[in-house]
């Protein structure tokens, strides 16, 4: 337990230190990429608690962080346009007020699509949250007030008290806080009695329902919070790229967060985040060399889920063991 | 009312193309418990073997065979050197390969044929229209299309009821280990299910290739509206793949056709443009959704 401390705070330290590295080396991009990285890390480990520790194969998880970033897009267009969104919600560029809506929001959507969509299993769950997904997709398309399929620009990030967001280092720092901020809380909620149920419900959800426990319910509320983190890293997506576009929540994009979770490792607490770093590092230095990047991609893809079990997470427990 | 009906033509048109997607799907989904995504991918695949071939040697139906052909040969390689392997897995894992197989082909095509669309041009006997009610001219390959929708739909319905291979494919749908228990060769039965559906995949593609634009991507489009056949319909059920297909089909051209312009009698023109448009994409998702919370398992399942 200390010792996986000792680890966090090393990864947090140097992932706190890749501004100056950047700056110091003049590769500026590098704090972006791993700032993107650490929001997509953030998304994979939000799908990773109802895929890995709940077993619920959710194929829409990009809608929740769609909605989350067009919360703070709607809100800046308001704050933006000096009008108020239905009539009566008025616009906010501040961090403090976007970041709890969007959360909140995508909860609520998690909630409806949720309700709905555990009355079924296997593949009828996978292609009704793909559904869903699909639904919220189009309906941001057809938005003509919100940019329609072009998206929102966001001019400016939202502001923070007290902090410059308007540089790259401040805003990075922030991302890296939220990051670490809900990876403690990931680590809490799957150790917490909370999450012992869903992991029970994942392994017999049988036998857990005659221990007594509403198991529809304890999926709905692992659904909920899932959906609250994606929600959550899409709105700080939109605050770091200072963009929401429909793109956000193509299917593609659901099926990218799964990958992250699988290359990652499946039920771990770090794997998302490793398997979002590898995936996005990945495509972006292979996209500099060939536009066909996907090809490459798609055949390591192809070799990790055929050939092993558990992902990258596994491969270090592996290394680990025979340090030993 | 002319207008009406020349959209109920082109709905059938397009719902019997989901159906030769649906059908292949349903009976791997069903027989195999597999769900492959790549399945439109086969689609992509006829429709570009097709147009290639016809372009260069200006025959339709040297393209037409090209098409069959292709697509049911990538599709027992895709069969032995991957899917195969995914029989025992679970759900998760196949999702992930199949989508990794959407990348590799797609990314193959572009090597291939680039980022252009192809366009072929019609053969001459379909090059024309027929006056089906007096007013409405309608182009005769559309018509050779749902006339070959229904005459595989007919095929399909001997071959699974009457015959022996039918008989073990519904007895796969409905209990596998049963099948196997009793001494038949799953194998060659999976491998052959799939093939056919790799075969009916690519002569959806091929049926489409005239009238769609040829392009990367395009498989990607319809692969999502056949699984929401697929799931409508009952996993590995033909006779829902059907009634599922023909349905949306009608249901999707039909939104697309009138609600943009009934939405535009109570709002502003682009506006109620691009609303409509939504609205009409959501449609099929919409239907799947209250189907799925009315009948779980769809409208046919063939699993009890």
């Amino acid at each position: 337990m200390k010792r996986d401390n000792l680890v966090l705070l090393a990864v947090l330290i140097l992932l706190a230190l890749v501004p100056f590295a950047a700056e110091f080396t003049g590769q500026s991009s590098w704090t972006k990429l791993v700032g993107q990285a650490l929001i997509y890390g953030m998304a994979a480990a939000s799908l990773n608690f109802i895929l890995g520790y709940g077993g619920m194969v959710s194929f829409g998880h990009a809608a929740f962080f769609g909605i989350g970033g067009y919360v703070v897009g709607i809100l800046y267009h308001h704050f933006d346009a000096g009008t108020a969104f239905l009539g009566i919600i008025p616009g906010t560029d501040q961090m403090l007020v976007t970041l709890p809506a969007a959360v909140l929001v995508a909860g609520l959507a998690a909630a409806l699509v949720g309700a709905l969509s555990l009355r079924t299993g296997g593949v009828q769950f996978i292609m009704i949250t793909l559904a869903f997904a699909q639904m919220f997709f189009f309906l941001f398309i057809s938005l003509k007030t919100y940019g329609g399929e072009d998206g929102i620009m966001v001019r400016r990030t939202n502001a923070l008290p007290g902090l410059n967001m308007k540089d790259k280092a401040t805003l990075y720092w922030v991302v890296l806080a939220f990051a670490a901020a809900y990876y403690l809380f990931l680590r809490r909620l799957v150790r917490s009695s909370f999450g012992q149920i869903i992991a029970g419900i994942r392994q017999n959800e049988r036998r857990m329902a005659a221990m007594g426990i509403s198991t529809l319910r304890y999926k709905l509320y692992a659904f909920i919070l899932s959906g609250m983190g994606a929600g959550l890293a899409g709105a700080l997506m939109v605050n770091f790229l200072r963009f929401a576009s429909p793109d956000m929540m193509h299917w593609t994009r659901s099926g990218e967060l799964m990958v992250m979770v699988i290359l990652g490792g499946v039920g771990t607490l770090a794997g998302p985040f490793i398997g979002a770093g590898a995936l996005f590092t990945l495509e972006t230095t292979l996209a500099r060399y060939t536009e066909h990047w996907m090809l490459p991609v798609g055949i390591l893809l192809l070799v990790v889920v055929l050939t092993s079990k558990g992902g990258l997470m596994a491969l270090i427990a592996k290394l680990k063991g025979g340090a030993k | 009312m002319i207008l009406l009906f020349e959209q109920l033509l082109n709905g059938l048109q397009y719902g019997v193309t989901l159906f030769l997607l649906a059908a292949g799907l349903t009976l791997i989904f069903g027989i195999m418990g597999v769900i492959n995504l790549a399945h439109g991918a086969l689609y992509m695949v006829g429709a570009f073997a097709a147009s290639w071939v016809a372009i260069q040697t200006g025959s339709f139906w040297g393209g037409l065979v090209a098409g069959l052909v292709a697509s049911g040969l990538i599709g027992l390689v895709v069969e032995t050197a991957v899917i195969r392997r995914l029989y025992a897995r679970d759900h998760l894992d196949q999702v992930l390969a199949t989508f990794a197989l959407i990348l590799i082909f797609n990314q193959t095509t572009v090597l291939i044929f680039g980022r252009q669309p192809l366009f072929t041009t019609l053969p001459e006997i379909f090059s024309g229209s027929v006056e089906i009610i007096p007013g409405l001219p309608y182009p005769t390959y559309r018509l050779f299309v749902i006339a070959v929708g229904l005459a595989v739909a007919l095929g399909l319905y001997f071959l699974i009821n009457k015959t022996r291979i039918g008989m073990l494919v519904r007895a796969g749908a409905t209990n596998r280990q049963m099948v196997r228990a009793l001494g038949v060769n799953i194998q060659g039965l999976y491998t052959a299910v799939f093939a056919l559906g790799a075969l009916l995949a690519g002569l959806a593609g091929v049926m489409a290739s005239p009238i769609v634009s040829v392009q990367v991507g395009m498989g990607d489009e319809i692969i999502l509206a056949t699984f929401v056949v697929v799931v409508i319909g009952g996993v590995g059920s033909v006779k829902g793949a059907f009634v599922a297909g023909i349905v949306l089909g009608l249901f999707d051209t039909m939104l697309r056709a009138f609600l943009p312009a009934t939405l535009q009698q109570v709002m502003p023109g682009p506006e109620a443009q691009a609303l409509g448009v939504g609205i009409s994409s959501m449609g099929i998702y919409l239907m799947m959704a209250l189907v799925l919370l009315v009948r779980p398992r769809g409208l046919f399942a063939a699993r009890g």
